[in-house]
């Protein structure tokens, strides 16, 4: 195989992005085809990677040719190949979905709009295949900085919502540079492959524990792991409609991958679960909590986007609990849970950017007889709704089902209460959605013409929507086979 | 009490990095200015810059600047120049907290267009009366 495929998915991006900035000065049309094309690329070249890397096994690459450890490596095993794949599929679909709706809202500055987009989603690709524990520091810092940016673009709150996302973002960063400071002191080196091979003889040193708590909370905080996510709901409800619909499936889901990748290959699962099982203990019940909480914050909002963001906060509990249970079927679960996630989220901001699109607003008072204006949008989103509440077939049963599976086997029922709570209070959520967007509403007049007319979605986001909804059910239904062939050849061993 | 001052005085630097890794975050969770929040943020990054040059230090360490045929004939010892690496880490990670404070600086340009004020209670008071 071509051994320049994985720096050249990166760098069809990061090229594109410079191209947007120019050429989008001269002239707006410029802007979609090098998004759309750069991005296609990079979304084919990735496929390659990873029936390439599931044939051949884990590769890396050495980039500009400085050996390691003293260069930056890029790691292609099964898992981030898969990641690698997950972002540049999702960042595709969103584009589609991104371009109509920031054209609405900011024409004229599309093209700086794409630019950040595009370097943000290489930082993502950037972050999933890195291999260097500092280097995954700069490109932590390189997403945020991008999303700093695309967040503070939208109107009214979204500038104070960013301001308050720099500072915790910050604070999580920093947090994460001070767990690679207190690893640097004791190993020398900064490859992830390295540490793990001189970290062992320091197992049972306070220095390591202080570094692996440093790694845990500045992640933590980036994930939006409640209680702190304090940042994340105002942040993806002002941003921008073409902003969140990139940011939130994928900001958490790639933090998540990052927290596996600290607990499995630089640090080893015996010192994270069984050296520390109190610890562990301690970590599932903070995921209960935020599983439960975020679900009861969910149902008390009255905003269809912020619900959604209280949703995606519960997934990262799922997530995050699935992870520390510490057992094969917990972490099954939770890697196909990120894929999962990720793609219900999308098929939610799609949906949701699709309504900002024609109605301006979210709020639920706005969103009565919804159903006769945009049906094929709300079929779209009753897809994502059964597959979050996890009605089989669609995906987000099965990696619920694992993430079950795990709890009953750690014998932790307090996080499998939490689960099948959290599904119900899902299916209240959704239900109380659709029961407005098909009821004519009390009391208020039908708005005439508006209503009675179809509007729907603006035909470059009717694609993506259809697509996200087909692979909702497409995964769902064949989840035995990409179980056995992609996820489980994924899960790191235990 | 001799050990625990002897304990001190010997890692001066890493409890100075742990006081101004306090007096930041102090700043940014108390003060309402968000430019003295911004300050907090930036003495807080600044505390981990310290820490991390720190590691690096030697008593009696030289420059790391080495003769090239001194260096292939093995006559340089480690021990005699400062470890190099924590302080071009340290680079990057200026330049990062530079582009962050810019970022943040021009966010606050923007709230400051939208509400007239930089202050934070002052700005949720306008929050709650634009929203009904």
């Amino acid at each position: 195989m071509n051994h320049n495929l994985p720096i050249l998915v990166l760098t069809f991006p990061l090229l594109a992005a410079f191209a947007v900035n120019l050429l989008g000065k001269i002239s707006k049309k410029h802007v979609a085809p090098w998004t759309l094309a750069s991005l296609a690329m990079s979304s084919v070249a990735s496929f390659f990677v990873l029936v390439d890397v599931l044939e051949n096994g884990t590769f890396t690459y050495t980039v500009g040719g400085w050996l390691p450890p003293y260069g930056v490596q890029l790691v292609l095993d099964p898992l981030s190949a898969l990641m690698l794949v997950l972002v540049s599929w999702v960042a595709l679909i969103a584009t589609f979905s991104a371009l109509p709706s920031i054209k609405k809202e900011m024409p004229g500055r599309e093209h700086l709009f794409f630019s950040l987009y595009l370097i943000l989603i290489c930082g993502m690709m950037g972050l999933v295949i890195t291999g260097d524990a500092f280097n995954l520091y700069v490109l932590l810092e390189i997403t945020s900085i991008t999303t700093y940016g695309l967040i503070a673009m939208g109107r009214g709150r979204a500038p104070l919502s960013s301001f308050n996302y720099i500072v915790m973002g910050t604070v999580g960063a920093c947090f994460y540079l001070l767990g690679v400071g207190y690893l640097y002191l004791i190993t020398g080196t900064l490859n992830m492959a390295d540490i793990a091979r001189l970290l062992p003889p320091f197992y049972e040193s306070p220095t390591a524990a202080t570094a692996f708590c440093f790694l845990m909370v500045g992640l933590w905080i980036k994930m939006a792991f409640f209680p702190l996510h304090g940042w994340l709901p105002n942040a993806y409800t002002h941003a921008p409609a073409g902003a969140s619909v990139l940011i939130a499936p994928l900001m958490t889901k790639v933090t998540v991958y990052l927290m596996i990748r600290i607990i499995f290959s630089v640090f080893s699962p015996y010192y994270a679960f069984l050296a520390h099982s109190q610890i562990q203990t301690l970590i599932v019940w903070a995921a209960v909590i935020a599983i439960i909480s975020a679900s009861l914050i969910a149902l008390s909002q009255r905003n269809l986007v912020k619900m959604l963001t209280y949703v995606v906060i519960a997934e990262v509990g799922y997530m995050v609990g699935g992870v520390w249970l510490g057992n094969i079927h917990g972490l099954t679960g939770a890697i196909f849970h990120i894929v999962n996630d990720a793609l219900m989220t999308l098929c939610f901001f799609l949906v949701s950017s699709a309504i900002l699109y024609r109605l301006g607003s979210a709020r639920f008072e706005d969103l009565h007889q919804l159903f006769r204006k945009m049906p094929l949008t709300l079929g779209v989103l009753v897809v994502g709704a059964l597959s979050v509440v996890g009605v089989p077939p669609t995906c987000g049963f099965f990696s619920k089902w694992y993430l079950l599976l795990g709890g009953i086997e750690a014998g932790h029922y307090g996080f499998v209460a939490a689960l099948i709570f959290s599904s119900l209070v899902n299916a209240v959520l959704f239900f109380r959605v659709l029961e407005i967007a098909f009821s004519s509403g009390k009391g208020v007049e039908p708005h005439g013409a508006g209503i009675a007319g179809r509007a729907e979605a603006p035909p470059l986001m009717i694609p993506s929507l259809l697509i996200v909804a087909f692979v909702l059910l497409a995964i769902g239904i064949n989840a035995g086979s990409f179980l056995s062939h992609v996820i489980r050849v994924a899960v790191p061993s235990l | 009490m001799d050990g625990w001052l002897a304990d001190l005085v010997a890692k001066y630097n890493y409890w100075i990095y742990v006081v101004l890794m306090m007096i930041g975050f102090y700043a940014m969770i108390r003060k309402n200015n968000l430019v003295k929040k911004l300050i907090g943020m930036n003495i807080f990054q600044t505390a981990i810059i310290l820490f991390f040059i720190s590691t690096g230090a030697k008593k009696g360490g030289g420059i790391p600047i080495v003769d090239k045929e001194q260096a292939l004939a093995g006559a340089v010892q480690a021990a005699d120049i400062v470890n190099p690496l924590p302080h071009v880490l340290m680079l990057t990670a200026i330049v990062v907290s530079v582009s962050v404070t810019g970022v943040a600086l021009a966010t606050m340009l923007k709230i400051y267009k939208e509400y007239g004020s930089i202050d934070e209670d002052q700005i949720l008071e306008r929050v709650k009366s634009d929203e009904p």
